[in-house]
């Protein structure tokens, strides 16, 4: 497996002003993955980009990059290239002379800086633009082009800091199939930074979740989604019912006095744990039907499905559906062994930060 | 390291030059002799002897009330004109811009003699009026380049919003519209006030005999020499204008830390 | 509130105040007062080509042209340098570098003559290295000297505020794209500071070329400059029609170096001082 990783963090740390923003960061990326790292703001995950790119020093640790230790040096040597939150378009340029810019720098030729200029436009569909200027173009096209400045000078590696962000919904979602259909057309590494976990589930092979500048988890989506590791990632990933509870045994949890059937072993007998359990896994029956009982307290239309809240004896549920049980209706809960989903509760102060290395 | 000490020493080189003159004039304010050129020891007698000299404490009156009026009176029209442009349409927008941009660009000497031409073609006397009314029109536009680009910032519908509260118009204006507009007015004034203080060439050419500003007073002295006192209420001037700055200063720069800490 | 009824009263002060008085300049520039009273002439225009005027004129040309060379040499590393310090000291120094025009002008450069005289202090300083006395003062030399001082400021701020608009992810996208610093600044922060520069050349430029006071002060009478002439025709000799015509030639060939000079901002989109 070694032989695949393309860049390694070791030990990575880096404060300002005394706020620690990455703690001993650990973190390998496999040759052609598409890597996302997500988080709130202030995770840490655009300066673990920034250091990747160059823009930033790490206080202590090491960037290698195909083995070689590139920690020292600077932007402009290393073999990758950035796409910017903000575009960065040279203003005084044209789309041509943007896109060829890197190429220039490296005094290519120029009927061949005009065919990748050509070629790069193709891949972002924006063919013939060549001669329009940054101004003229919509926020979506200039992420485009930003896009193919960065291609153009095939990086190996190619870091992304939450370029959708300007974009409003539906061309965000355009553009996640976009940018990965390019990523599997180039062939080549995506380092992707955003706080959208929808953005994360859709595009990437392995999602880094990041709170307080440690990694949380790293998974696939499915991984992610499906068996969080802890409570931080399960309420930053979708929606959930995040509840405190205690395994009884193994495949027997108690959640606020009711015993509910689950497939987790090994966790001892009596220890307290948290719960999660995604809204969409909650059934509604009939009252008799449910482990637990309660009343429906609010019904939303949502389009796809209806979001309801119910109370059992103190308790709220969320409730994902597409039946609607109305409003007053007295309901029975219940929730499949599979779908309940058991995690150890953090240990010592630093509460969600738990260091996890694969 | 080297290429920093480079930036300091290039740095203070520029600062000297700047401040050698400046030096200078407060040494002189303090020389005994009555000539420049001469050290006659350290006194401080002009600076009481100052306010004794009536041209002078005439021509530094002279400036401050032009200074403020015309500072002032700039600062109204300004404002007023700033929103009609605001409000006009595409094509006399672009005109009054360009109209507006007349003084600003050209040179000082055109402007003072256009001016002086006017001032007697219809028979204004050369004195307090002309001299006000020229930096008045002069410092116009520096009061227009400053509120407009508030006045785009604005949020048009703060000011529907006090309408639809129950403001009259009168009171949505000076209760919503004019606060958001403050600090361009001020800057506008201010600027004004500055340039009023320091001109010279305009002054100079619409002034007419018998009323000096201390700029044109200080013009009329070069040949002969310098009167001392000049030296001694130059340096007051600079001292107190220097203290507050630093006072204006330390109070944003307060202001800035309270709403950092609020935000 | 009528909104247009705003907009017509300033109609009207530039025309009475701004355009009026211009065209009194032409009017005057382009008649002459004779026996039979105002004729229509191009003698004011063509007084230009006169020896003495032409000569002023250049001389005027050169200077202004000089320090406004001088005023970018300088300004420029100083306005990087300034817009590069963190952001207290950033703010001090520019304050520091406006502060020295709350001094009358007049009397700054009345001061130069102190620093430049036979027995001053640029004298004694170099007979300290045993350099023999120069003649300074009175000469073009101190004219320039005295015109860079004036002007400087007004080069270092507009390039500055550009300067600072500057994106910092520009420069590292430049960087990122494989450019060294010295490139990107070459096709970066130099293109993108060209308003700045055009501006701070127009603000220097202009009141250099046509200054009177500086050559009258530095010069002791003996630099006769453009704005010196002008001036006197107004002044002593009053003849204004001469003056008018003149300050219309001079104001024509400002007009168009600033139309050549702008034809290197690609963008149009200038940058003030303010």
């Amino acid at each position: 497996m070694a032989e695949e990783k393309i860049i390694d963090l070791m030990g990575i740390s880096k404060s300002y002003d005394g706020n620690i923003v990455l703690d001993n960061f650990n973190l390998y990326i496999r040759k052609n993955e598409f890597l996302t790292l997500l988080g709130p703001s202030g995770c840490g995950k655009t300066t673990t980009l920034r250091i990747i790119g160059g823009f930033e020093n790490a206080d202590s640790g090491k960037v290698i990059f195909e083995g070689k230790d590139i920690s020292t040096i600077p932007p402009h040597k290393r073999q990758l290239n950035t796409v910017f939150q903000k575009y960065s378009l040279f203003p005084h340029m044209n789309i041509e002379e943007n896109i060829a810019f890197g190429l220039k720098v490296k005094k290519m030729d120029k009927q061949f800086i005009k065919d990748k200029v050509k070629y790069a436009l193709k891949l972002v569909n924006l063919e013939g633009f060549e001669k329009r200027s940054i101004n003229s173009l919509s926020g979506g096209q200039q992420q485009r082009i930003a896009i193919a400045r960065a291609i153009v000078n095939e990086p190996r590696v190619l870091l992304l800091d939450e370029p959708l962000g300007a974009l409003d919904l539906k061309l965000r979602q355009d553009m996640q199939y976009e940018l990965k259909r390019l990523q599997r057309e180039l062939g080549i590494t995506f380092i992707y930074v955003t706080h959208d976990q929808e953005e994360a589930l859709t595009m990437s092979d392995t999602i880094v979740v990041m709170n307080k500048g440690k990694i949380q988890q790293i998974g696939t989506p499915e991984d992610i989604y499906n068996e969080p590791k802890n409570a931080f990632v399960a309420d930053f990933i979708g929606e959930s019912n995040l509840f405190d509870a205690t395994m009884l045994q193994d495949e027997l949890v108690e959640i606020f006095g009711v015993k509910y059937p689950c497939v987790d072993k090994n966790f001892g007998i009596n220890t307290p744990v948290d719960v999660v359990i995604r809204p969409e896994d909650v059934n509604l029956v009939d009252p008799t039907d449910g482990i637990t009982t309660g009343t429906v307290t609010s019904a939303i239309f949502k389009g796809v499905h209806y979001e309801m809240t119910v109370d059992s004896f103190g308790v709220e549920w969320l409730i994902h559906s597409t039946k609607l049980s109305q409003t007053g209706t007295e309901v029975g809960i219940n929730v499949k062994p599979f779908d309940i989903q058991i995690m150890y509760k953090p240990k010592g102060e630093d509460a969600e930060a738990v260091m996890l290395d694969e | 390291m080297v290429k920093r000490f480079f930036e300091r020493f290039y740095v203070l080189i520029i600062f000297v030059l700047l401040y050698a003159p400046i030096a200078i004039l407060f040494v002189l304010s303090f020389n005994a002799s009555k000539s420049r050129a001469k050290w006659g020891g350290f006194t401080f007698k002009w600076y009481g002897e100052l306010f004794h000299n009536s041209d002078i404490m005439s021509a530094l009156y002279t400036t401050l009330i032009i200074a403020v009026l015309s500072a002032t009176i700039a600062t109204i029209i300004g404002t007023v004109a700033a929103m009609s442009i605001h409000n006009s349409r595409k094509l006399p927008k672009m005109v009054l811009m360009n109209a507006t941009y007349i003084p600003i660009l050209n040179p000082e000497i055109v402007t003072g003699i256009s001016l002086m031409l006017f001032f007697i073609m219809f028979k204004i006397n050369l004195g307090f009026i002309t001299i006000l009314l020229g930096h008045i029109i002069f410092n116009v536009p520096y009061v227009i380049l400053n509120v407009l680009p508030k006045l785009r910032q604005l949020n048009k519908h703060t000011f529907e919003a006090a309408l639809d509260l129950g403001a009259t118009p009168t009171e949505a204006f000076f209760k919503v519209m004019l606060p958001e507009l403050l600090p361009g007015i001020i800057t506008g004034f201010l600027l004004s006030f500055t340039f009023s203080l320091d001109d010279f060439v305009i002054t100079y050419f619409v002034k007419g005999a018998g009323i000096n500003t201390l700029s044109t007073k200080i013009y009329s002295e070069v040949r002969k020499g310098i009167k001392p006192e000049m030296y001694a209420l130059s340096s007051i001037m600079f001292l107190t204008i220097l203290v507050l700055l630093l006072i204006v200063n330390k109070r944003s720069e307060k202001q800035e830390k309270k709403a950092a800490v609020k935000g | 509130m009528n909104k247009k009824l705003l907009a017509s009263p300033y109609i009207i002060w530039i025309l009475i105040f701004t355009i009026l008085p211009l065209a009194l300049v032409i009017y005057y520039g382009f008649t002459a007062q004779t026996p039979d009273g105002i004729v229509f002439t191009l003698d004011n225009i063509k007084k230009i080509s006169d020896p003495l005027y032409w000569k002023a004129f250049l001389l005027s040309a050169r200077l202004s042209l000089l320090c406004t060379v001088i005023c970018l040499i300088l300004a420029y590393p100083l306005a990087l340098i300034l817009a590069k310090s963190g952001n207290g000291k950033k703010t001090l120094l520019v304050f520091f570098m406006i502060l020295p025009m709350w001094m009358n002008f007049l009397l700054r450069t009345y001061a130069w003559l102190n620093l430049l005289e036979g027995n001053g202090v640029i004298n004694t300083i170099l007979q300290f290295f045993g350099i023999p006395k120069q003649q300074l003062v009175n000469t073009p030399f101190a004219v320039v000297l005295g015109m860079v001082y004036n002007f400087l400021p007004f080069m270092v701020l507009p390039i500055y505020n550009v300067l600072i608009k500057i994106d910092d992810s520009l420069i590292q996208a430049s960087s990122d794209l494989g450019a060294n610093k010295f490139v990107t600044f070459r096709k970066i922060i130099f293109p993108l500071s060209l308003p700045g520069v055009i501006s701070g050349i127009t603000m220097v430029f202009v009141p250099a070329i046509t200054t009177f006071v500086i050559s009258d002060i530095l010069g002791g009478g003996k630099i006769q400059l453009i704005g010196n002439i002008i001036e006197q025709e107004f002044t002593f000799a009053s003849n204004w029609h001469t003056g008018s015509g003149l300050s219309l030639v001079l104001m024509v060939i400002i007009l168009f170096s600033m139309a050549i000079i702008s034809k290197f901002d690609k963008d149009g989109e200038g940058a003030g001082l303010w």
